[in-house]
């Protein structure tokens, strides 16, 4: 459950133990790379069935990934009511980005490490143990607080576009009491609600991969009874996994709504 | 679990996403769908207008048949008519030519009687007078009493 942790220090870059004392400029590769390699998989896909997309009779793959795209674009077009030509975007690169890399979560706990540790011996010279490698980049804060404060930041966004400065500023001052006296009140409030948004999504998502890894571990520490637990766990995970990255992507949607929707 | 730069990478790959999803994904395929969403609306319009059409068409025909079904009607009707006149027109000549016919008949009959009677009657004052003449052969001219004999004959 250990990130692999690359840095770059005086004697050039280093990795994991090397970094220990690297504060905040250390990089975890692992969620990185496999994030950024589901990232491109989910873009790569979905262009190449874009680009011979046609308008007759739809083939398999086209059907499947206009099937994500319909019910993206369904979900958006139900609960956001402007026009953007970002939300549905948004939303569908949330979905499918986040889907798929809590779908890592199902390939088998110690499979990817293992693999990992037998390159990093064989190729590096490394002790296996010592090489670390944590394939599921929703198990990262880091990644889940990066998206998290992606949405954050188009919330302000939109907020500013839609209500301008003082419509915002009247937004977090003014509610829920409408009254002069109660501006520090409102101000302390609001501030809360809208950190509170990001911050729940971030930690939602963190925290059901993150929990539901750790059980993964513990089922695989226990020896040969694991097997059953591990596919029970696995297919209650086949609920979990879409249902996390779908609640992402339709509170991502609703906040953007009600940023940019006037009370 | 320590919050670190990783944090500024991941902020980095999502926006570099979005944003190429928006430019290069979201558009061909949502112009797709909606593309055949719109063929599909077009015809399943079409389709019903198609099956108005058929409807309407249905109705003329059944209007354009119960039509000449009447005029095929009026047609024999008419010419039952006409040929029943044309019978009794026929009958009527017919008759009117036998009536013709006999009453030439008749009429033909009527002069040959006549003439008959005519001739009948000459050859019984030529016998009458060839009687009186033997009769009266010698005391009676016959050139003397033939205004007599004439008037006899005119009388007879």
């Amino acid at each position: 459950m250990t990130n692999a942790t690359m840095c770059s220090t005086e004697n050039g870059i280093a990795f994991n133990k090397a970094c220990s004392d690297a504060g905040f400029w250390q990089w975890h590769v692992d969620t990185l790379g496999w994030s950024i390699v589901l990232g491109i998989f989910f873009l790569w896909l979905f262009r190449s069935v874009g680009k011979k997309a046609t308008t007759g009779v739809p083939g398999k793959m086209q059907a499947f990934i206009e099937l994500i795209v319909e019910f993206v674009d369904d979900n958006v077009k139900s609960t956001y009511h402007g026009k953007s030509a970002l939300i549905a975007p948004l939303a569908l690169t949330i979905f499918v980005w986040v889907l798929l890399m809590n779908l890592m979560d199902l390939v088998p706990v110690d499979l990817l490490p293992w693999i990992a540790g037998q390159i990093g011996a064989a190729g590096f010279g490394m002790d296996p143990h010592d090489v670390y490698m944590k394939a599921v980049p929703t198990t990262d804060l880091n990644l889940t607080f990066a998206l998290a404060f992606g949405v954050f930041v188009l919330i302000i966004y939109y907020s500013l576009k839609m209500k301008g400065i003082g419509g915002f500023a009247k937004e977090l001052t003014m509610q829920p009491f409408n009254h002069w006296a109660f501006i520090p009140v409102n101000f302390i409030l609001e501030t809360v609600t809208l950190l509170a948004r990001p911050l729940s999504l971030a930690l939602r998502l963190f925290g059901n991969l993150y929990a539901s890894e750790l059980i993964f571990i513990l089922i695989a520490t226990i020896g040969y009874f694991q097997l059953p637990l591990h596919f029970m766990w696995a297919v209650f995970h086949i609920l979990v996994l879409p249902l996390q990255a779908f609640i992402f992507m339709m509170l991502t949607i609703v906040y953007l709504s009600l940023a940019s929707e006037d009370h | 679990m320590n919050f670190n730069a990783t944090f500024i990478g991941q902020l980095i790959a999502f926006a570099v996403f979005v944003v190429f999803c928006m430019k290069y994904v979201w558009p061909p395929l949502i112009a797709a769908i909606e593309e055949r969403q719109k063929k599909i609306a077009d015809g399943l319009e079409a389709s019903e207008r198609a099956e108005k059409d058929l409807e309407l068409a249905q109705e003329k025909a059944t209007e354009q048949l119960k039509d000449a079904k009447a005029q095929a009607a009026e047609i024999v009707e008419q010419a039952k008519k006409r040929a029943n006149q044309l019978v009794d027109e026929e009958t009527q000549k017919g008759r009117d030519e036998r009536e013709k016919i006999v009453a030439s008949g008749y009429a033909e009959i009527e002069a040959e009687r006549n003439r008959a009677k005519e001739e009948l009657r000459q050859q019984v004052a030529v016998l009458a007078v060839t009687g009186a003449q033997q009769i009266l052969q010698r005391e009676i001219d016959a050139q003397a009493h033939n205004d007599i004999v004439e008037k006899l004959v005119a009388e007879l």
